[in-house]
C-alpha cells in the first residue's frame, strides 16, 4: 500500500472528524437538533453492531458470533457488569466454534 | 483538567480499561493480518497512528491484500469513516475549548465509535469531557501499541476467530450503547435503521449500508400526530 494512499485516508478521516467541532462556532444548534444528533449517533452505533454481529463482507457470518452477541445482550439488559458481558460474548462464540458451528 | 478525571467513578474507569483490552486484541490482529498478507510492518503502524479508525483500516488493507487498487482502498476507508461527521457534531460540545484551540484540533482525532458511545452515556458536561478525553487517549495509546506488537509478531499470533474474539467488538459497542436505547424514540429509530442497514449489506459496498441507517430517523422528523410529551406547565 503506497504512502500516498495512507495519507489520503488519514487526511479525509481527519477532515470528517473536524466538521462537527469546527462548525460549533458558526452554527448554533437548537436543543431539538442536538437531541436528534444524539439519536443519530445511537442509530449509527446500533447499525454497526448489526453489521459486526451478523455479516462478514457481504455474507452472513454464521451462527456462532450472533449467538455470542445475543448472550451478551441478555446479560447487558439484566445490567450485568461490563467485563462479564464481553467475556460471555467471546466465550460463547469460541465454544460454539469448538463444537463445530461456523 | 486533572481534577476532572476524579469526577469519573470506578465503574467507568473499569469499563474504559476493558474497552482498551478488547481493542488491543483487535489492533494486534490488524497488525498481524497486514504483515502476514505481505505488507511491510510500517504500513499498519503508520496507518494506525494517522487514521486511528479500526474498521476503515481493516477495509483498506483488505482491499489491497485482495489485489484491489490503492484508489479503491482509499474510497472504501473514507466511505466507512463518513459516519465520523455526525459523530463529530454529537461530541462537538465535549471538544469545545475556546481558550486552547489546539486541544480541539487534537481531540477531534480521538472521535471513534467507542469514545462517542462513552460520551453518550453521560449528560453532565464535565463528565462527558473527562470520559471522552480519558477513553480517547487510553485507546489511542493501546491501539497503536497493539498494532505495532501485532505487526512485529506477525504470524506468531493465533487465529482470532477461533478464540471468538470477533464477537468482542459488537458486544463492547452493545454494552456501551444500551443505556441510551432505554429511550423509546432512540430505540425505534435505531431498530429501523439497523433493519435498513442489514437489508442493504449484501448489495452495497461496505460502509454505505451503515450510513443508510440514518433513514431510521425519518419517522422522528415527521410532525408529531400527538401533542408533545411535555406540555407547557399550566399556571395553578
Amino acid at each position: 500500500m503506497p504512502l500516498l494512499a495512507i495519507a489520503f485516508i488519514a487526511a479525509g478521516t481527519y477532515a470528517f472528524r473536524l466538521v462537527g467541532p469546527l462548525s460549533r462556532d458558526r452554527i448554533h444548534l437548537p436543543e431539538q437538533a442536538r437531541r436528534l444528533l444524539g439519536i443519530a449517533a445511537a442509530v449509527l452505533l446500533v447499525a454497526l453492531i448489526g453489521v459486526g454481529t451478523l455479516t462478514e463482507g457481504h455474507d452472513f457470518a454464521g451462527w456462532s458470533r450472533p449467538a455470542g452477541v445475543l448472550a451478551a445482550a441478555v446479560l447487558a439488559i439484566r445490567r450485568a457488569p461490563f467485563p462479564v458481558v464481553v467475556l460471555t460474548a467471546i466465550a460463547t462464540t469460541a465454544l460454539l466454534r469448538l463444537a463445530g458451528m461456523p | 483538567m486533572r481534577s476532572s478525571y476524579r469526577t469519573l467513578d470506578r465503574g467507568t474507569l473499569r469499563d474504559i480499561l476493558l474497552v482498551c483490552v478488547a481493542d488491543a486484541v483487535v489492533g494486534a490482529s490488524f497488525g498481524a493480518i497486514a504483515v502476514t498478507g505481505g505488507l511491510d510492518p510500517w504500513v499498519p503502524i503508520v496507518m494506525s497512528v494517522f487514521v486511528f479508525a479500526g474498521g476503515a483500516q481493516f477495509a483498506a488493507v483488505g482491499v489491497v491484500l485482495a489485489g484491489g487498487s490503492p484508489v479503491a482502498a482509499v474510497l472504501a476507508a473514507l466511505v466507512l469513516n463518513a459516519r465520523l461527521v455526525p459523530f463529530g457534531f454529537t461530541v462537538a460540545d465535549v471538544l469545545d475549548d475556546r481558550r486552547r484551540r489546539w486541544t480541539r484540533l487534537a481531540g477531534a482525532h480521538l472521535i471513534t465509535d467507542e469514545t462517542v458511545a462513552f460520551a453518550l452515556r453521560h449528560t453532565d458536561p464535565a463528565r462527558r469531557r473527562a470520559v471522552f478525553r480519558l477513553c480517547g487517549t487510553a485507546l489511542f495509546v493501546t491501539w497503536n501499541l497493539a498494532v505495532a506488537g501485532g505487526a512485529l509478531a506477525g504470524t506468531g499470533l493465533g487465529d482470532p476467530t477461533a478464540l471468538g474474539l470477533d464477537a468482542a467488538f459488537p458486544a463492547v459497542l452493545l454494552a456501551l450503547v444500551l443505556p441510551t436505547l432505554r429511550d423509546r424514540a432512540t430505540r425505534n429509530a435505531a431498530l429501523l435503521g439497523a433493519a435498513v442497514t442489514l437489508a442493504a449489506t449484501p448489495y452495497l459496498p461496505a460502509g454505505v449500508p451503515v450510513l443508510l441507517a440514518l433513514l431510521g430517523l425519518i419517522p422522528h422528523l415527521l410532525p408529531p400526530r400527538r401533542p408533545p410529551l411535555t406540555p407547557p406547565r399550566e399556571p395553578s
